[in-house]
């Protein structure tokens, strides 16, 4: 009875400390999103407001080539976000998992420490890479590869480029993470079993490190959906992502009602990915378990 | 056993980890159809010699013949060998007949040739049923058989065992040794076979290869092994084994007269023993009678009954030596009346049962 108590009162305690996150996530992420799938359904007001009736226009209007054509954009460089890092990341993940621990320990560096700098500096470093005087351009024309500097900056090429940069660490955390607690032995066992080491690679290690594959294609591709400011700064003008949309109504137009339903849009497809992700055996906690070793592992 | 063709040769094996010779020239030959025992304390690089078989390891040096061909650079896949891991590493992401087929299906073979053979393999391992469960759904007892039937699918030339049961309680242990014994004889395939529980090998095994150090201390039957070691460490690491220090006082033609605490004792000779060295005597502990009136044998040591430990049938009573070496006997509790802690017994063996030896304890460690 008395241990009851003691418990008891040590779990409240517990819960108590959970209280001022569960106050700041309540304030700052459940309010404001309600407030924000609030104003999606409201009319626009005078100047930068938003007033009643409540209406479903905003919604309507999004049904539409326009929006519709952006909304495929932006999937459809999601997607090749998260295909690319895929593709790259792995490798590079495995490499990392199989490293000696010293050489590993830098190389998890490389990966992290850019990450400390703003990334908007890291974007404008892309910006004079890719300019028609930049080092790639003089490069190849030093090379005799090209006659005259390449249009680099400023195309879907460059958008793409700067996604992957932005979000391969995402990728190769999770992979690196899954290839790391792989059991090798399983490895040895399909060798000995007569399987080629590409055979092995295919049938084993691939399937068993898919956890962190599938947590590395949504972590890349969620935030690609609603990155506006790389396409803004390396894509042409023409390039009208999800995310420059909602940027272009909120502070160009001054439609807080639009730009609102636009979020929601997002927020509704995103939450789709999680959920499709949840299904097929995703965890929430390989997310958190990527965040500790992000913090820990670069010290 | 020798008189089987030679399957498999290690000449001249060893190899290094960075500075560390976890095998230090290793000679073998295994017979085909026999079950050898790879015996030894953990480290002593009996798992490296069973994954430089399996091709998961490349020596530094010597190489491995297999049917007379020259393995030693071939890959594991292309060796007709196959290794029942020691915590079995069943590919978690496939159910239990998947993992079964999953040699044959790396070999190309026809679905009707899987499901066929996929079925008598979980027959033989008595796992009909099971196929479609998933490893983690199994006990340690049946992934352990998953493990056997996954590498004996593709009937291979010898099958290599890691420890596999040294994750099992003693009684499903008990019962899996007998049936992998039943198996290997039925089958007629090779086992190599590691542990380092030396009743299991005595049990198990047609011979063993006692390790240490990266080498073979001694290899022979069970019966040899048990019954003629040829040094301390071999005396010692198998069976419960007295380790009497004593002086080789006169060799004569086939004995040798051993001092012991003021006894002369007389042993079976080898022809490396020099008169005046220092020898240890073995005598199991089985093998030494205890008697509080002067036996007439030959082999014959009176002390002082110090200890005395009832344990049901068999009690094991310490006897203290003149010279303070203390001499443990194992002996039936039937009519072992009248010995009590302090009385003068007399411990007597018949001579065979004495074998003299060297002391090698130290060395190699």
């Amino acid at each position: 009875m008395a241990v009851h108590h003691i418990e008891g009162k040590a779990k409240r305690g517990r819960e108590a400390l959970a209280l001022p996150m569960a106050v700041y996530a309540a304030l700052f992420v459940g309010l404001s999103l309600l407030y924000i799938i609030g104003l999606s359904f409201l009319n626009r007001g005078e100047g930068f407001s938003a007033s009643p009736p409540v209406t479903a226009d905003n919604y309507l209007r999004i049904i539409s080539p326009l929006y519709l054509r952006s909304l495929l954009l932006s999937l459809r460089l999601a997607a090749l976000t998260a295909l690319f890092c895929l593709l790259l990341g792995y490798p590079f993940a495995y490499f990392l998992a199989k490293a000696r621990p010293k050489a590993r320990a830098w190389l998890l560096m490389l990966l992290i420490v850019p990450f400390w700098t703003n990334a908007l500096i890291r974007i404008y470093g892309w910006k004079i890479l890719f300019s028609a005087s930049g080092p790639v351009n003089s490069a190849l024309l030093s090379l005799g590869l090209i006659g005259r500097p390449l249009k680099l900056l400023y195309t879907d090429f460059a958008v793409l480029v700067g996604m992957i940069y932005a979000m391969i660490p995402f990728m190769v955390l999770p992979v690196y993470s899954s290839v790391e607690r792989m059991d090798w032995a399983m490895v040895e066992a399909s060798r000995d079993l007569g399987a080629s080491p590409l055979k092995a690679f295919l049938t084993v290690t691939v399937p068993m490190t898919l956890p962190g594959v599938l947590a590395g294609l949504v972590l890349t591709f969620i935030p690609s959906v609603g990155l506006f400011f790389l396409s803004d700064l390396l894509g042409g003008s023409n390039t009208m992502l999800w995310g420059n949309m909602v940027h272009n109504e909120l502070l160009k137009s001054r439609d807080l009602p639009f730009a609102a339903a636009l979020s929601v849009v997002l927020l509704t497809l995103t939450g789709l990915v999680i959920l499709i992700y949840r299904r097929m055996g995703g965890k929430a906690e390989s997310m958190v378990f990527l965040g500790r070793r992000f913090i820990f592992e670069t010290q | 056993m020798s008189d089987r063709p030679v399957l498999l040769s290690l000449r001249g094996l060893r190899k290094t980890f960075d500075t560390q010779e976890a095998v230090s020239g290793l000679d073998l030959e295994v017979f085909a159809g026999e079950f050898l025992t790879l015996l030894g304390p953990s480290g002593c690089g009996k798992t490296t010699t069973l994954r430089i078989i399996a091709g998961l390891e490349m020596p530094s040096a010597g190489s491995v013949l297999l049917d007379g061909q020259d393995i030693t650079a071939l890959a594991p896949e292309k060796r007709a060998v196959n290794t029942v891991f020691q915590n079995y590493a069943l590919f978690p992401h496939m159910n239990v007949a998947k993992n079964i087929a999953y040699g044959l299906r790396m070999r190309g073979a026809g679905k009707e040739e899987i499901a066929r053979k996929t079925a008598e393999m979980l027959e033989l391992v008595q796992l009909t049923g099971y196929g479609k469960r998933m490893p983690g759904q199994l006990s340690g007892g049946q992934r352990q058989r998953v493990a056997i039937a996954r590498s004996l699918i593709l009937s291979p030339r010898i099958l290599l065992l890691d420890e596999p049961l040294g994750a099992l309680d003693l009684q499903l242990r008990r019962q899996m040794q007998v049936e992998l014994k039943r198996m290997q004889q039925k089958l007629g395939i090779t086992f190599i076979y590691i542990t380092h529980d030396q009743e299991e090998a005595l049990l198990m095994s047609d011979r063993v290869a006692l390790m240490r150090g990266g080498r073979f201390v001694q290899v022979g039957t069970p019966l040899e092994l048990y019954e003629h070691p040829q040094t301390a460490f071999a005396a010692s690491f198998i069976g419960e084994t007295n380790l009497i220090a004593g002086r080789a006082a006169a060799v004569k033609e086939g004995e040798v007269l051993l001092d012991i605490a003021g006894f002369s004792l007389p042993c079976e000779s080898f022809d490396w023993i020099t008169p005046g060295e220092e020898l240890l005597l073995c005598v199991r502990a089985q093998r030494m009678h205890l008697s509080t009136e002067p036996v007439n044998a030959p082999c014959r040591l009176k002390g002082e009954l110090v200890e005395n430990h009832y344990a049901g049938g068999e009690r094991t009573s310490l006897v203290r030596l003149p010279d303070g070496q203390t001499v443990r006997v194992r002996h039936s509790t039937e009519n072992d009346a009248g010995l009590a802690p302090g009385s003068e017994v007399f411990c007597w063996w018949n001579m065979p049962s004495g074998v003299l030896v060297r002391d090698d304890r130290e060395e190699g460690q």
